[in-house]
């Protein structure tokens, strides 16, 4: 025997395992303690949390303003609210729920579940979600004090110009938006970009294209949608800040730019958001499907292929909501036929769903309920949707209550229910406690009744002709009773949200206590503990199917370093061990880049020298973030135990 | 749907006019209602069956395996779905087509709208000059006869939209859009705004009055005159107030020195059925509530607070009312 090399790497193994490896791997994956830890954290389960907690606040606030904006129209000529605070309200409700809410969630959810469900110890590029998090919390403070400060944007979430430019909207408000919209756009590329990095790379061994969970499937076709659509709003946004700050003319017929240049831009952003908002829904409702029938979904590769031709299609159909610009006419039956086409791969999922339930018996715990929630409702915005492809029918529908209660449909129908189902069904694994049952029934009720309340008569208050975005309407229209009636229905979903909220708040303290896989489910996160270390795996897992822990055993990897943060690498289709990574250790500089670059977006919403003096900060912060470390001692091939 | 809507609307509907877009008073809307007639009852199929197929699956006897029933239904499903889709998509398209070749043989009427924040400029066309006339807020059309409107914006992006008629068209600053609609039935509509521009956007509505054609005719008669004179000292002192005061910078009123385009032409005024852009009803109360403060009814409107005596207002108010 030799004397042990002082440089000997430790791995996880035979020698390895157990409660040694454990205490091992929690001390070089783990946070340290206390408030330094907490702000130099690049654990995506953590940063995660946050991202999740930040926009169920961000969706708290907005709907609120829905409920300030209901109480205005439950009557006609409601002096309540002014038209100027009003139509920023409205600007804010659509602004929060897309780029604060709805988008942030979705990817917060693929942080936290991705890695897991892939079987690897951590994202990719750690420290870039640490900072988009960061970005996205700035952002959003950033708008929001604006608006309490009577400075919020004005001219609608999609900020048309010429109104949002610089003719008629004076002062500051709109240059708030567009950097809002900025802040955001950084931070969900970033995002995307560590998605598409950890599926492609980071995937268990075994686990081949056609062995993904669908739901990992969803948020892949996602993050590419979100790479390629929202460079479109980035350039928009900013345009309109340049034509707003240094007198650009992009947008002033006048002298020669075009008002639907904005448009155009926006959609081809605006509408794959959209699908960026409900693809991820859809994959909440095949991981629960699969979960609570006990059986694969039916038709996995009909499944993926409807994912990605719906991704595919998101970006053929922008102009379906310029119909009534004056485009040549002949050319919108292309976006016709192609809005319609959406229905052909939703129609094929939502049979899938229901074929799986058919082959096996369901259990109905609360995540099915919304699952069924989620049918029954996405079903109805997807048909009203093929209604407003159609020309001659949009032509009257556009910009009406009927457009309202459509898209909140599809959005609220086909996001937010499979979201509450997603946060019941997988509360047990962030928490390691269950989300009370009852509670849970009843605030399903409260929500799903009180959606329709709301939203199914607003169908009809827009075919009796009203309009959106007025802040008040005449009596005697015929629109009163709707009204009224839209105002309760909020109210009481709003009270089925707050329920929701209470069960969480209650279940967190005493909920039942989870085991690691609750619901006995197959996807690779429920192989962790609940809530699962900071290392997530203690070993890397081999998967030789769709439903891992389904098998009789699940294999396992051993050979990565415990005194390093090391990932295995695997090939993006077979996923065979590729390589070993070294992992980014916890840092402050994303937290102290992000503050740096706030001040250069905020700054420049005031002068354009912020672009040349702000960078200086942001650049330094840069450089230390990405100081060289010394190269890791490349290291023995892992080995399959 | 087609039937009860209507129905409703008209029972609610107060006087300034059905804003209903099942009324089915254009080729526009008529089409419309067809369509979605049509559109209804494939959409309404389909979401019977995921119902029924949902309601199956949830309560359905597991006594047989069901998969390889369930196979031979997927095809069935993809089929009727393609077969749908088809026929919407080929409805949708021919009924675009129609409505765009509708009464392609009669001369239509031509009708310039010019949107501002927040109001209608309308300019009624004809080859001859001293047969052109100016109005605001208020579309007159004789039934049966095409109205080919050319719309433009002064500031920003404004859509027309005649919901009892047809579908809207948007008005872009920098574009020249065009719109042809053919009213079909005789009656009082109302006009609003479909796309946001602003602080009143809620407060943008005009009237439409589809007539008869000598109705029509009739009408465009008395509005090709010139304002009468005062007649009442009450209604000269308004007059004269106006004049001499800043009103007649912004409006027009013919047959007086009052030229000014950048507020709404008074000619006629007091024909109107509402004013301040569909905001009150026409009454002399509304009238001088709008004159002595229109930031009060209509915050943040163009039009600016004059500062004016009781008298004064009393004045300028009688005088316009005299603008038939």
């Amino acid at each position: 025997m030799t004397e042990p090399d002082p440089r000997a790497e430790l791995r996880d193994g035979p020698e390895l395992m157990g409660d040694a490896l454990d205490a091992r791997l929690s001390e070089t994956w783990g946070d340290k303690p206390g408030l330094i830890g907490w702000l130099r954290t690049v654990d995506h389960k953590r940063v995660a949390n946050r991202y999740i907690v930040t926009a169920l606040v961000f969706l708290a606030l907005g709907g609120v303003l829905a409920l300030l904006m209901r109480l205005q129209l439950a009557q006609p000529e409601s002096g309540l609210i002014s038209a100027d605070r009003y139509n920023q309200i409205f600007s804010m409700h659509g602004t929060t729920m897309m780029f604060l809410f709805a988008v942030p969630v979705m990817e917060a959810f693929g942080v936290y579940l991705v890695p897991l469900m892939v079987g690897t110890r951590a994202i990719a590029f750690p420290r870039l979600n640490a900072f988009s998090y960061w970005l996205y919390l700035f952002g959003g403070i950033m708008i929001w004090v604006a608006f309490l400060l009577d400075i919020g944007p004005e001219a609608g979430w999609f900020s048309y110009v010429p109104l949002s430019g610089p003719q008629f909207s004076a002062g500051k408000r709109t240059d708030f938006w567009a950097q809002m919209i900025t802040f955001t756009e950084v931070a969900a590329l970033a995002v995307a970009v560590e998605l598409v990095g950890t599926i492609i790379k980071q995937r268990a061994p075994g686990m081949r294209l056609d062995r993904i969970p669908l739901f990992v499937w969803s948020i892949l076709v996602t993050a590419f949608m979100v790479i390629f659509s929202m460079p479109a709003v980035t350039l928009a946004s900013s345009m309109l800040i340049s034509d707003r700050l240094v007198a650009t003319q992009f947008f002033n017929a006048t002298e020669g730019g075009s008002a639907l240049l904005w448009q155009h831009l926006f959609w081809f952003f605006g509408h794959p958001e959209v699908y960026i908002i409900f693809l991820p829904g859809l994959g909440f409702i095949s991981a629960i499907t699969e979960t609570f029938c006990k059986r694969p979904v039916f038709a996995y590769p009909l499944m993926v292929a409807a994912l990605v031709t719906t991704g595919l299609l998101a970006f053929g159909l922008w102009v379906h909501h310029m119909f009534a610009t004056g485009l040549p006419r002949l050319g919108y039956a292309f976006y016709t036929a192609a809005s319609m086409a959406i229905a052909l791969p939703s129609g094929v999922q939502i049979f899938c769903w229901i074929a799986t339930m058919w082959d096996s018996r369901p259990r109905l715990e609360v995540p099915m309920w919304w699952v069924i929630g989620f049918i029954i409702t996405f079903v109805i915005g997807g048909l009203t949707g093929v209604m407003i492809a159609s020309v001659p029918l949009d032509l009257e529908l556009h910009d009406t209550y009927f457009i309202v209660a459509h898209f909140h449909y599809t959005l609220i129908g086909g996001g937010v229910f499979p979201l509450l189902g997603a946060l019941t069904y997988w509360f047990p694994k962030m928490t390691g406690r269950m989300l009370g049952n009852r509670l849970g029934k009843i605030s399903f009720l409260f929500t799903f009744g009180g959606f329709h309340l709301t939203f199914m008569t607003m169908h009809f208050t827009g075919l009796m002709g009203m309009p959106r975005r007025v802040y008040t309407y005449p009596a005697g229209m015929g629109w009163d009773m709707l009204n009224l009636i839209s105002t309760i229905g909020a109210f009481v979903l709003a009270l089925g949200v707050l329920i929701f909220v209470l069960n969480i708040v209650l279940s967190l303290r005493g909920g039942a206590i989870a085991g690691d896989n609750p619901w006995g489910a197959a996807s690779l996160e429920w192989a962790t503990h609940s809530p699962p270390r900071p290392y997530n795996f203690a070993h890397i897992p081999a998967v030789t199917s769709n439903t891992p822990l389904w098998e009789e055993t699940l294999p396992c990897f051993s050979g990565l370093r415990v005194e390093e943060r090391e990932l295995l690498l695997t090939t993006a289709v077979e996923a065979e061990p590729d390589i070993r990574e070294p992992s980014p250790k916890p840092s402050v500089w994303p937290l102290v880049a992000a503050l740096a670059t706030t001040l250069l977006f905020i700054w420049s919403i005031f002068s354009p020298w912020a672009v040349v003096w702000g960078s200086i900060p942001a650049a330094i912060a840069l450089i230390l973030w990405f100081w060289p470390k010394d190269p890791a001692e490349p290291g023995k091939e892992p080995v399959i135990e | 749907m087609r039937r009860a809507l209507p129905i409703v609307a008209l029972l609610l509907a107060g006087c300034s006019g059905v804003q209903t877009m099942t009324e089915g008073a254009g080729f526009g809307s008529r089409q419309f209602n067809s369509l979605m007639l049509l559109f209804l009852i494939v959409t309404g199929i389909s979401f019977a069956l995921v119902l029924i197929f949902l309601l199956l699956a949830l309560w359905r006897r597991r006594s047989e395996p069901g998969e390889a029933r369930v196979r031979s239904w997927l095809i069935a499903w993809i089929a009727f779905i393609v077969i749908g889709l088809i026929l919407l998509t080929g409805a949708s398209f021919l009924s675009d087509r129609r409505e765009a070749t509708a009464a392609a043989d009669q001369q239509p009427l031509k009708v310039t709208v010019s949107a501002s924040q927040w109001w209608w400029g309308i300019e009624y066309q004809n080859d001859d000059p001293s047969r052109i006339i100016h109005t605001a807020n208020e579309l007159h059309l004789p039934v049966g006869r095409p109205v080919q409107l050319k719309l433009n914006s002064g500031d920003v992006i404004h859509s027309l939209w005649i919901p009892a008629l047809a579908g809207k068209q948007d008005l872009i600053p920098g574009r020249d859009n065009d719109i042809r609609i053919l009213p079909t039935r005789i009656g009082r509509y109302r006009a609003q705004c479909a796309e946001f521009c602003g602080l009143q956007h809620a407060h943008m509505a005009f009237d439409v009055t589809v007539e008869s054609p000598q109705a029509f005719a009739a009408w465009y008669a008395a509005q090709l005159q010139p304002a009468p004179e005062p007649a009442t000292p009450l209604a000269k002192a308004g007059h004269d107030w106006f004049m001499s005061h800043a009103c007649s910078n912004c409006h027009a009123i013919g047959g007086t020195d009052a030229n000014g385009r950048t507020g709404p032409d008074l000619t006629h005024l007091a024909s109107r059925r509402t004013i301040a852009a569909g905001t009150l009803q026409m009454s002399r109360g509304n009238l001088m509530g709008w004159i002595e403060n229109p930031q009060g009814v209509k915050p943040g409107a163009r039009m600016p607070t004059v500062g004016m005596s009781a008298d004064e207002l009393h004045a300028v108010a009688s005088y316009l009312e005299t603008l038939k």
